[in-house]
C-alpha cells in the first residue's frame, strides 16, 4: 500500500482539506440533478444559470452554435409549461430543440439519445414527480452516458423526492427574495437563488445563495454548522472509466 | 402494325405437345376447354375438331354429341396472356414499342420504319415468316390507325397494308362492324338496326340525302356510351384517326444483370468461386447503385458444349451483400458437372426490391464519436413521434402564446424581429394561462396577494403594467386587452401574471386575472 494515498492527519480533521466546498470555478459535473418545486419558476433558473455557467466554462468565449436538447415528460409540461425563448438567457435562447415526450421512459430514452449525439452542446430534462422509471439504474445509465460523451446533463425534478440517483452534484433548490433593482425597488430584480448542495462526489455538502447577471454565476456561502467530515469521500474517479 | 395471332392457344398446346401442325395428336379432333358455371366450354378447336363440328364457345357436352371421339386439353388462359407479353416484347424487333391487344393479338408501331425492312409488304412477309418459325400462324395488317390496323389484320385481305393517302372508310366499307372492336351487346344491335358493314355505318352517320333523321337516331341512341368499345361512333372516329386512342405500351423491365466471359474454360471448383466472388461483388456495386437488393438470384454457366448449367438462390428478405450471395451459392455449385470447360458465366437478379442505402458500421462509429445531429432527431422522432421533436420560433405578434411557432428542428428558421431588451419575459410559459383569484386595492391598480393551484401568494414586488392591446385585425372586436405585471411573493418566487381588461371597458363584466408564466 501505497503510504502517499493514504489521508493525512491535517485532512481527517479538516473536512475541507480533501473534500473542498464547491464553488462556481469549479470544473462543473456532467450529471447534475436539480430537485424544486413546480410553483417555483427559481428551480429552472438555478438550471440554466448552471448550465450556463457549465457552458460558458467549457466553450471559453468561442462562438457556440450547437444546440441544446430540451426535455420535458407530460407531467413536466402540465406543471411548469414549456420554455419560452424570449424569457431564456442570451446565449442559449436561439439554440433550443424541445422534445415533448409522452411519458418519463420516452423523456429517459430521449435524454440518453442527446446525451450521445456529438452536436448538442448540453441537454436539459425536466421530469415531474418520481416515477418508477426514474430509478438508480437509469440514472446511471444517463451518468455514464454523459461522461463517455462528455455531454453536460442537468435534470431537474418537479416536486420530487430526493431518491437514489447516481448524478455527480444534486441540489435542492428554492427562489430567494431577488437584490431590490436601483430604480424601482418596488420591482422584482435580478434572480437569486437558495440552492443545496446535499449530494456531490468531491464536494462538501453546503448551501449557497446563487446569483447569475448574464456573464458570471455568482455564489455566496451560507455558513451551516460544521458536523465534520460525515461523507466519507468518494473521489471524483468517473464511472465510465470505472 | 397490327399482328393478329389466330390460333394463339393451340399453338402454345402444339409447342409444349412438340408436334406439327395437323400431326400426332393434333391429327385426331382435339379442344382446349375451360370450366364454367354451365360445364366445360370449348376455347379453341383444331381443324380436325372443326370439321367435325365443334366450335370454339360451344358447350362440351354438345361437341361430344356431334364428334363423340373428340379429345379434350384444359385451357390455359394465363399462360397464353403471359406468352402474348413475352411476345410483344420480342415484337419489338419491328418496332420501337408495342401495346398487348389482349386476348390474341399485339400493335406494334412501326411508323418510319418499314424502309429497313425494305418496305412494308417485304416487312409484313418478315413478320409472318418469324411467326411461323415460333409456329404461330398470325395475320398482319398496316394501317395510319390502330384501330384500321385491327380492322384489316382481324376481318380484311391477307397482309393488307392500309398506306395514309388512302381514304381509311373507302378501304373498309366492306369490312363486318365486328371490325370495329365492338362489344357484342353493341353488335347486336347494330345488326336489327340493319347495319352490317362500315359502309352502312358511314352512311348512316354522314346523314347525306334523307338520312339526316337516321344520324340523329344513332347520335341518340349512343349519346350515353362513353367507352369506346360500347359506341360504334367513337370506334369509326377512331379508325379514321379524328380522335386520339392511347394504348399502353409494353416495357420490358431491365434486370441487374453482371456476367463474365472467361478466357479459358474453366473445369475445377477453385476457379469458379473466384468467378462467382467476383461476380457478387459486381452484383453488390450494381444493386447498390439502383437502390435496390435481390430477392432472387439466378447464375447461369455456359459451357463449352453448348449446355447452359442454371442455379437459382430465394433470398428471405432483400440483400445485395457480397458475401452472404458467395455463400448461399456455394452449397448449390457443389454438384456442377463442368464437362469440358465452363466459358462463360452470369449472373441475373430477375427480382429486386428497394433497398435503401445504409452505413454498415453506423452503430460502431456512433459509439465511438457520438451520433450526429440529423441521426439523433431521426431516432428521437421514430421513437416519439414527428411532432414531439420541435424547435420554438419567434413570429410577429406580440400576445405571448402568439409570439411563438414551433417547427421542425433542422428547418432554417424564418427572418424575424428581435425580442425588445427591455421587455422582462418568463422563462416557461404554461401551456394555457391559468385563472387566479386576485386580491387588489382597486380594479386597476396592482395585485396584493393571489391564490393559485390552492396556494396563496403574497405579492411582495410588482412590477408593471405592460399592456398588450388585442390584435383588433384577427381578433373579434370584444377581445380585452391585457395588462401584464411581474409579481414576486415573499419567498422570492416570482411569476407572470396579467388581467384580462379593463374595468370600464364594456368588453364583459370585472377583470380576470390569469397566471401565464414562470420566471426563473
Amino acid at each position: 500500500m501505497e503510504l502517499a494515498s493514504l489521508p493525512r492527519a491535517v485532512e481527517l480533521v479538516h473536512a475541507g482539506a480533501r473534500n473542498p466546498h464547491w464553488h462556481p470555478g469549479v470544473a462543473p459535473a456532467l450529471h447534475s440533478e436539480i430537485f424544486a418545486a413546480s410553483s417555483d419558476g427559481g428551480g429552472m433558473g438555478a438550471l440554466l444559470a448552471l448550465a450556463g455557467a457549465a457552458l460558458r466554462q467549457r466553450e471559453r468565449g468561442r462562438v457556440e452554435e450547437r444546440a441544446l436538447l430540451w426535455v420535458q415528460d407530460k407531467a413536466a409540461i402540465r406543471l411548469s409549461g414549456r420554455p419560452y425563448p424570449p424569457g431564456l438567457p442570451q446565449g442559449l435562447r436561439h439554440r433550443v430543440i424541445h422534445v415533448a415526450a409522452d411519458s418519463a421512459k420516452d423523456a429517459l430514452f430521449a435524454l440518453e439519445e442527446g446525451l450521445r449525439c456529438r452536436d448538442l452542446a448540453c441537454v436539459i430534462g425536466e421530469i415531474g414527480g418520481n416515477p418508477k422509471e426514474m430509478s438508480f439504474t437509469a440514472s446511471r445509465r444517463l451518468t455514464l452516458a454523459a461522461e463517455r460523451h462528455d455531454v453536460p446533463l442537468f435534470v431537474l425534478r418537479h416536486d420530487a423526492r430526493p431518491d437514489l440517483g447516481s448524478a455527480r452534484m444534486r441540489w435542492q433548490v428554492c427562489s430567494a427574495p431577488s437584490v431590490p433593482p436601483l430604480w424601482d425597488r418596488g420591482a422584482p430584480g435580478h434572480p437569486s437563488w437558495h440552492a443545496e448542495l446535499f449530494r456531490a462526489r468531491g464536494h462538501a455538502p453546503g448551501e449557497w445563495t446563487l446569483r447569475d447577471d448574464g456573464h458570471a454565476l455568482g455564489a455566496e456561502r451560507i455558513a451551516a454548522p460544521d458536523h465534520g467530515d460525515l461523507v466519507p469521500d468518494a473521489g471524483a474517479r468517473s464511472l465510465a472509466t470505472g | 402494325m397490327a399482328i393478329w395471332c389466330q390460333t394463339l392457344a393451340l399453338d402454345r398446346w402444339r409447342q409444349a405437345e412438340g408436334c406439327a401442325p395437323g400431326e400426332g395428336p393434333d391429327a385426331a379432333p382435339l379442344v382446349l376447354t375451360m370450366d364454367t358455371a354451365h360445364g366445360p366450354r370449348i376455347e379453341a378447336a383444331n381443324p380436325a375438331a372443326l370439321a367435325e363440328g365443334a366450335a370454339p364457345g360451344m358447350m362440351l357436352a354438345d361437341a361430344r354429341t356431334l364428334c363423340p371421339r373428340l379429345d379434350l386439353r384444359p385451357a390455359d388462359p394465363a399462360g397464353d396472356l403471359a406468352f402474348l407479353e413475352r411476345f410483344a416484347v420480342w415484337a419489338q424487333r419491328w418496332g420501337p414499342w408495342s401495346a398487348l391487344d389482349a386476348p390474341e393479338g399485339v400493335l406494334v408501331d412501326v411508323s418510319a420504319v418499314a424502309h429497313l425492312f425494305g418496305g412494308e409488304a417485304r416487312l409484313l412477309a418478315d413478320v409472318v415468316a418469324c411467326c411461323a418459325g415460333r409456329g404461330l400462324a398470325v395475320r398482319v395488317a398496316i394501317a395510319p390507325t390502330a384501330g384500321a390496323a385491327w380492322a384489316l389484320a382481324h376481318h380484311g385481305p391477307e397482309r393488307a397494308i392500309l398506306a395514309p393517302e388512302d381514304d381509311p372508310l373507302a378501304r373498309l366499307a366492306d369490312l363486318p362492324v365486328a371490325a370495329l372492336r365492338l362489344d357484342p351487346d353493341v353488335l347486336l344491335v347494330l345488326r336489327r338496326l340493319g347495319l352490317k358493314r362500315i359502309g352502312d355505318l358511314v352512311r348512316v352517320e354522314s346523314g347525306a340525302g334523307d338520312r339526316a333523321s337516321g344520324r340523329d337516331a344513332l347520335r341518340r341512341r349512343f349519346r350515353t356510351r362513353h367507352a369506346a368499345s360500347a359506341n360504334p361512333l367513337i370506334r369509326l372516329d377512331q379508325l379514321i384517326g379524328h380522335v386520339p386512342e392511347p394504348l399502353l405500351p409494353v416495357t420490358m423491365p431491365e434486370v441487374p444483370l453482371v456476367q463474365r466471359r472467361l478466357m479459358e474454360p474453366i473445369r475445377h471448383r477453385d476457379p469458379l468461386d473466384t468467378v462467382m466472388i467476383d461476380l457478387a461483388a459486381d452484383m453488390e456495386r450494381l444493386l447498390e447503385g439502383r437502390g435496390e437488393g435481390a430477392r432472387r438470384l439466378d447464375l447461369a454457366m455456359w459451357r463449352v458444349d453448348g449446355e447452359v448449367l442454371t442455379r437459382r438462390l430465394e433470398l428471405a428478405a432483400a440483400t445485395r451483400e457480397a458475401t452472404h450471395i458467395c455463400r448461399l451459392f456455394a452449397a448449390k455449385l457443389d454438384d456442377i458437372d463442368a464437362g469440358f470447360g465452363i466459358e462463360m458465366v452470369r449472373l441475373t437478379a430477375s427480382w429486386a426490391q428497394p433497398l435503401p442505402l445504409g452505413q454498415a458500421d453506423l452503430e460502431a462509429a456512433a459509439e465511438e464519436h457520438g451520433t450526429s445531429l440529423a441521426a439523433c432527431i431521426d431516432r428521437l422522432s421514430v421513437r416519439l413521434g414527428a411532432g414531439a421533436v420541435r424547435r420554438p420560433v419567434l413570429h410577429a405578434s406580440h400576445i405571448p402564446e402568439r409570439s411563438l411557432r414551433w417547427q421542425a428542428p433542422l428547418e432554417p428558421e424564418p427572418l424575424h424581429q428581435e425580442e425588445l431588451r427591455f421587455h422582462a419575459r418568463p422563462t416557461k410559459l404554461l401551456d394555457k394561462a391559468e385563472a387566479i383569484s386576485v386580491l387588489y386595492a382597486s380594479p386597476d391598480g396592482y395585485p396584493r396577494r393571489f391564490r393559485w393551484r390552492g396556494e396563496v401568494h403574497e405579492v411582495a414586488r410588482v412590477e408593471g403594467p405592460e399592456r398588450i392591446a388585442p390584435e383588433w385585425w384577427r381578433e373579434r372586436g370584444n377581445a380585452r386587452l391585457r395588462d401584464y405585471y411581474r409579481v414576486e411573493d415573499g419567498l422570492g418566487r416570482r411569476y407572470w401574471i396579467y388581467r384580462s381588461g379593463l374595468p370600464d371597458d364594456g368588453r364583459g363584466g370585472m377583470p380576470v386575472w390569469f397566471l401565464q408564466g414562470l420566471c426563473g
